[in-house]
């Protein structure tokens, strides 16, 4: 299996959405055939649309708020005493995450087709809240699924959520998390297709939404582009970037810019939801070795057991507590252009102590994953070597858990 | 090919009505009673849908969720719906058996010894929700030499362009999903308009027959005899709820619930 130079890996799909032959595709009920051939006809249209782009990067830009800043964690490098440790913070982003870029342009693209409501899945509760901001910005109506556990353990945003308007759907099937979310939002996308326009939180899904939230979150990668020009003169020749990976929004978002580069020199660290130390369930397919499954639509590798029902995911973090993985991940591991490994609750609990112990960052308990390998490799690793972690999101949404898990004081 | 799927559409045609065809879920609520569910109602029913119970499914409403959660709960497997299978057939080798579902259940089997077993079980027909044409093409030929019918679902989205592909690939038996809706949801478009649609379906080619499915209750399946056949599936697995509730024994009343609906389009 092999990436492509040159052209991008959202369109190395084949004519089936197939990425490497055999991620990916598009396994929907027959009643969502039209509905995702109106939108895959409408993105591939719109995404080479002068006027298009120019609209996304003024919404980006002004509204987003671009570039996020990218800083060196001069405190915790000298701790750590190895790699530079750095940080791309796109949690400065409005809204606290990176969730905002593909919230964004599903709205612009529902605008084009005239639908007026817009519904989608969280798990963290971060894809709702921006896809709530967003309606509200482009005069949608929203309903946000949620599972009835992640409403319960990501209270700021729901509120957030309500407070924009939008009407959240508590899923309460199967683990009542973000797998049975996603279900319960594409069951509502068969029954009201006609008017309505869907939103999947992630890099996941049908081959359209894998590819429109890809092609939204590579916005990072393109402003860390420029910024390490700015800051080193040329890409560096020692480069890591670490992200953490649930359902890949983010990480494919961070990478893709730089995925033509030898990854010698600019390498791909992907880190999943170890789960909790003493726990046999995760939420790491790619880590652990998980068989190719199908899941909300597409084939991927995925938690699952011998008869193929999905299994039942544990994660601190709920943004990371997803069974499946992205078509786009599962393409970028076979071809061993990323790197993947898992972080479990203990450890990205401690990494989130250090880093703000040792900076003003406050990194939610999604990139803590990815913070605690960056710090754990970066020890062993030489001072010229460059060490970017994505902190993709804020650690207001976790106050419950870590006042609970770490006391007052780390909240 | 031969298939007993073609008689019972020939009979009911003889008797002037539509097939009728239920669905039920493998395993609900347990594997024994969802075998004798299947023999109870054999008598009225022209043709069993059982259903392969999966945790995510995508198509289905919560009737059906309710159903499919309650049997992988007390355990059922893919061999033990393949068991129950060839027990009913054992009790009545005529009437079709259809096994509906997701496609990864049967990707993690193997669609070759999937399909073996459908038929050395005696599985008749086959639906995959989540399996739209032409991503089917080479699966439903699998299923052509296995003397299995690969039963195309068509819905109000589909194109005329593409309704005529799809039913020039298909076997003899197409399922036509009324209204865009998960499994279980209220009728919200008129009998009429649901007919006219399948009156469109019909005529690129009268031979196929095609059921209609999703939404059909007791109130609603006399408004659709006009069909080849209906599929009651929802209102079925309410009742296994419902029976379950009162501490009633569901297979009489799904029994009587097949019964009634049998009265309806004679």
């Amino acid at each position: 299996m092999k990436i492509k130079k040159g052209i991008p890996v959202i369109d190395q799909g084949d004519k089936l959405g197939f990425w490497g032959g055999k991620f990916g595709g598009n396994f929907v009920p027959e009643t969502l055939k039209k509905p995702i051939e109106d939108l895959e006809n409408l993105f591939n249209k719109l995404k080479k649309n002068r006027k298009f782009i120019d609209e996304r990067d003024m919404h980006f830009k002004n509204w987003i708020g671009t570039p996020t800043r990218f800083l060196k964690l001069e405190n915790l490098t000298k701790h750590v005493g190895g790699a530079q440790i750095w940080s791309k913070v796109v949690s400065d982003a409005n809204g606290g995450a990176h969730k905002i870029y593909n919230a964004t342009v599903h709205c612009l693209l529902a605008k084009r087709s005239g639908k007026k409501v817009i519904i989608g899945d969280t798990g963290a509760g971060y894809a709702g809240k921006m896809l709530s901001m967003a309606a509200k910005k482009f005069g949608l109506k929203c309903k946000i699924f949620m599972g009835a556990k992640d409403i319960e353990r990501q209270q700021p945003n729901v509120k957030a959520i309500k407070k924009n308007g939008a009407e959240v759907i508590p899923v309460y099937s199967g683990s009542q998390t973000l797998v049975d979310a996603v279900s319960e939002c594409m069951r509502y996308w068969v029954a009201n297709c006609d008017t309505t326009a869907m939103c999947v939180g992630s890099t996941v899904g049908p081959a359209v939404f894998v590819r429109i939230c890809g092609w939204s979150t590579s916005q990072i990668s393109r402003e860390l582009k420029v910024q390490l020009i700015d800051e080193f003169g040329s890409i560096p020749k020692k480069l890591k970037l670490y992200n953490c990976v649930g359902g890949g929004s983010s990480s494919f978002g961070f990478w893709n810019e730089f995925m033509d580069y030898d990854k010698k020199q600019c390498e791909f660290i992907g880190v999943e939801a170890g789960g909790p130390a003493k726990s046999k369930k995760h939420a790491a397919p790619l880590t652990y070795g998980s068989k190719i499954g199908i899941l909300h639509g597409a084939a991927q590798y995925v938690n699952q057991n011998t008869d193929g029902q999905i299994e039942e995911t544990e994660s601190i973090s709920a943004g990371l507590d997803y069974p499946g993985i992205s078509p786009l991940h599962c393409f970028l591991k076979d071809s061993k252009r990323a790197r993947y490994t898992a972080a479990s609750d203990e450890e990205a609990l401690a990494a989130y102590k250090l880093v703000t112990k040792f900076e003003k960052l406050r990194p939610s308990l999604e990139p803590s994953h990815a913070f605690s390998v960056a710090i754990k490799e970066s020890k062993k690793l030489s001072k010229d070597t460059i060490v970017v972690v994505n902190s993709c999101g804020d650690a207001y949404k976790d106050k419950g858990i870590l006042e609970k898990k770490l006391g007052k004081k780390y909240v | 090919m031969f298939n007993p799927i073609n008689a019972a559409f020939k009979k009911a045609k003889q008797e002037k009505r539509p097939a009728l065809l239920t669905y039920t879920v493998a395993g609900d609520s347990t594997k024994k009673q969802s075998l004798d569910i299947l023999k109870s109602i054999s008598k009225n029913a022209d043709i069993l849908e059982v259903g392969m119970p999966h945790n995510t499914p995508v198509a289905d409403g919560s009737q059906i969720q309710t159903s499919a959660y309650r049997a992988i709960k007390n355990g059922i497997k893919i061999n033990d719906i393949f068991k129950i299978v060839k027990d009913f057939k054992k009790f009545d080798n005529s009437k079709p058996v259809i096994l509906m579902g997701y496609y990864n259940m049967l990707f993690q089997y193997g669609e070759n010894e999937f399909l073996n077993k459908c038929q050395t079980s005696g599985v008749n027909g086959l639906i995959i929700v989540d399996l739209p044409w032409p991503e089917n093409k080479k699966f439903a030929k699998k299923c052509k030499n296995k003397s299995i019918y690969f039963i195309q679902l068509l819905s109000p989205t589909t194109t005329k362009e593409r309704l005529k592909k799809i039913i020039k690939d298909s076997h003899p038996m197409n399922y036509f999903i009324s209204m865009l809706s998960t499994t279980g949801g209220k009728l919200k478009v008129s009998s009429k308009e649901i007919l006219s649609n399948y009156y469109k379906i019909k005529k690129i080619n009268p031979k196929k027959n095609v059921v209609i499915g999703f939404g059909i209750t007791e109130k609603t399946i006399k408004s659709l005899k006009k069909a080849d056949g209906l599929v009651v599936g929802s209102a079925i697995c309410k009742e296994i709820t419902n029976s379950l509730k009162k501490r009633q024994n569901p297979v009489t009343n799904v029994n009587n619930v097949v019964k009634r609906l049998k009265m309806k389009i004679k």
